[in-house]
């Protein structure tokens, strides 16, 4: 997409991990740049959330080989709220319920809390309730849902638009959006798509977890992997995600151990 | 009884003739006679006792305390961070005597609001008419001590279709070793309503004792909130005993939440006596260092088409220990009955402990009952999802662990209460920022 590569902000090399002393990542290598969208596909528990949950930092999953580095530090060396700080978002799969925390609330500290840690100014609770209304609307969501508590009892799609509302107030380097498509219906789909690009810019980046090429025609990727038990085993540009659309996963696979 | 129990209930009981017997012949004497006899015949529970057996009162009764002699001096700025705004009337008892001085007695709009030393004298039959009437077979040894002590205490009544102000009864400790035996009687007649806010506070750390028994008569239609304020000392010993009574269509609501103390414990009877009464108990403990908070409750559906719906949760740190024991009665004749009970426990350190029972024991045969007991720590995945966004994980947890708590607290109608319990949990679980 740009014509001169932007800076390095992901750097994952050879990263191997297990969770409850099963190993899921395999030898992950990943390279993301400034400006850039990658695409990682790969079929039900080949280990994309995985990969996206270790490289946040949650504390069930062990690394057990290769590093990663984010914006040249070593990211896993960083404890997960560091990461965040340091711009590193992850959208999650099944974004957590948490009952009695209210989500406006929850929002400005957050907001606040990064900010600070960025050196940058905090928003008292009346100008933030403007800028979160203004993100919202990016979003067309119901203002409604600032008093209610953080995504409990939201539907599917809802909590993926507060995670991308999150998103949109943290402002990350890197943005690593595991299956945001997934629960939104075509409208929602659009209009989350559209947020997405919106953030968008040549100082940043998204990887996007996804199961189908529909998330792809409207943010368009410039490169397609795809994962297989716990490896990338293939990188591709955009027309790679039609041809898996069109074909399945099994030629890849099938490529792969001939290779 | 064994001597160290007995040399506890001595002192305690050595305060006796303190207060002026009532005028001779007065019905009041003998009903005191009467439970020195039984507090004297009765043994004192101990961990042998099932009702007790996580409850070992051994500490309160190596205890000796003093009659309380006097009120301390106390000045009304003190009691400012007690206030509860939306009460018009408020009845102040500082080591257990009333102090009309920090009092506000307004017109209760119909209402009777007064300390029941007046009450004894002035509305003799309606308090004798209704005097113990909600605590069975005259209580434990407790009450039985509480009633040998009959002094002061608040006397509420509100006539038919009368709806009262908020009523604030506040008792103040400003000493230590002192034993107070506090007593209210509240009766709210056919279709009145009103709003109590039964207030426990100290403005020192020391040991003092606190024995009181609390009942409240509830007639046809009448509604009732009764929100119970444990905030003693945390070297406090707080045994309360509270005694519902539910007409036909009567509603009760409650908190009772259990933050200060040593150790204290709740013994909450409520009879459900007339068909389509409704309650809604629900109970908070939040503890930490070595207090114990215990709360036996006791939901008699003895009529038909009740509802009763219990929550209560407990937070517990360091080497605390919550305990939890909610009995349900649904009696033969209680068809249609509604009950939901739910008991969620948060376990904060490794020593904490909770031990929480539910005991259900229905007799009808078309009833809906629903109980569960959830102990743990905070969700991992919560905690987490918290960090992700940047929240350190000492926020995190903060912030779970006030939530836990909030959501029975936001129930309540009185901002100033609100307000009041949301800065405790700020403060005691370190959440600093969520709350504005
Ligand atoms: N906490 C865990 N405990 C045990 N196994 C786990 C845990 N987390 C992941 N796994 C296992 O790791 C493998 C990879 O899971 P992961 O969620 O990364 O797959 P995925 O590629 O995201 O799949 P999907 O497309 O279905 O979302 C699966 O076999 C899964 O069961
Ligand atoms: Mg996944």
């Amino acid at each position: 997409m740009s014509q001169s590569p932007g800076r390095e902000l992901l750097h994952v090399d050879g990263l191997t991990a297990t969770v409850a002393g099963k190993t899921i990542l395999k030898g992950i290598d990943l390279t993301v740049r400034a400006g850039e969208v990658h695409a990682i596909m790969g079929p039900n528990g080949s280990g994309k959330s995985t990969l996206s949950k270790v490289l946040a930092g949650h504390p069930a999953y062990e690394v057990t080989g290769g590093g990663a580095t984010f914006l040249g530090a070593n990211l896993l060396d960083l404890e997960p709220e560091e990461r965040a700080r340091a711009g590193f978002f992850l959208s999650f799969q099944y974004p957590v319920e948490v009952p009695g925390v209210a989500n406006g609330q929850f929002l400005r500290l957050v907001y606040n809390t990064v900010q600070g840690a960025r050196g940058r100014e905090e928003l008292d609770p009346l100008e933030f309730d403007d800028f979160v209304r203004d993100k919202m609307k990016l979003l067309e969501m119901d203002p409604a849902f600032l008093d209610r508590s953080v995504n409990e009892g939201f539907s599917g799609g809802e909590k993926k638009r507060n995670e991308i509302l999150q998103m949109a107030l943290l402002e990350p380097s890197l943005a690593f959006l595991d299956e945001t498509d997934s629960g939104l219906d075509i409208d929602a789909l659009r209009v989350v798509a559209g947020g997405i690009n919106a953030l968008r810019s040549a100082d940043n980046a998204v990887v996007l977890v996804t199961h189908y090429q529909r998330l792809l025609d409207y943010v368009v990727p410039d490169y397609v992997h795809v994962m297989e038990g716990g490896r990338l085993v293939k990188t591709g540009g955009r027309e790679l995600a039609l041809e898996l659309e069109r074909r399945g996963y099994d030629w890849v696979a099938q490529e792969a151990r001939a290779a | 009884m064994s001597t160290v129990a007995s040399t506890w209930l001595d002192s305690l009981l050595s305060g006796h003739e303190l207060f002026p017997e009532h005028r001779a012949g007065c019905w009041v004497n003998g009903l005191r006679a009467d439970a020195l006899e039984r507090a004297h015949a009765l043994t004192l529970p101990t961990p042998r006792d099932e009702d007790w057996r996580f409850t070992d009162l051994s500490p309160l009764y190596r205890l000796a305390f003093r009659a309380p002699v006097a009120a301390g001096a106390l000045d009304a700025a003190s009691l400012a961070p007690f206030d509860v705004a939306e009460a018009p009337l408020r009845l102040t008892f500082v080591d257990g005597h009333f102090v009309p001085r920090l009092s506000r007695l307004a017109e209760a709009g119909g209402a009777l609001v007064l300390p029941l030393a007046e009450a004894l004298e002035s509305h003799a039959e309606l308090v004798r008419a209704h005097l113990g009437g909600c605590v069975a077979n005259g209580g434990s040894a407790f009450a039985a001590i509480n009633t040998a002590y009959l002094h002061d205490g608040l006397f509420l009544h509100a006539p038919r279709g009368v709806r009262v102000p908020p009523v604030h009864v506040l008792y103040v400790s400003t000493r230590a070793d002192v034993a107070v035996s506090p007593r209210l009687l509240v009766i709210a007649d056919a279709a009145s309503e009103l709003v109590l806010v039964e207030d426990y506070v100290a403005v020192h750390q020391d040991t003092y004792g606190v024995n009181v028994v609390a009942e409240v008569v509830a007639g046809p239609g009448a509604r009732v909130r009764h929100m119970r304020l444990q905030h003693d000392s945390k070297n406090a010993f707080h045994i309360g005993t509270t005694g519902v009574r539910l007409d036909r269509d009567a509603q009760y609501g409650a908190l009772a939440v259990a933050f200060g103390a040593r150790i204290s414990r709740l013994d909450l009877h409520l009879t459900q006596a007339g068909p389509g009464a409704r309650c809604e108990l629900d109970g908070l403990a939040l503890l930490a260092g070595r207090q114990l908070a215990d709360t036996h409750s006791f939901i008699d559906h003895a009529a038909a088409d009740g509802s009763s719906r219990q929550e209560h949760r407990c937070i517990v740190d360091d080497g605390a220990h919550a305990v939890f024991n909610g009995r349900i009665l649904v009696r033969e004749g209680a068809q249609r009955t509604n009950s939901a009970q739910q008991s969620r426990n948060l376990l904060l350190s490794d020593k904490a402990r909770v031990d929480a029972k539910p005991q259900l024991e229905i007799f009808a045969d078309d009833v809906k009952c629903a109980h569960g007991a959830t102990v743990g720590q905070l969700e991992a995945e919560e905690v987490f999802y918290l960090r992700s966004r940047g929240l350190s994980e000492s926020a995190a947890r903060a912030m779970l662990t006030y939530a836990f708590a909030a959501g029975l607290v936001n129930r309540i109608a009185l901002p100033s209460v609100v307000a009041r319990l949301r800065e405790t949990l700020t403060a005691r679980t370190g959440n600093t920022e969520i709350v504005r």
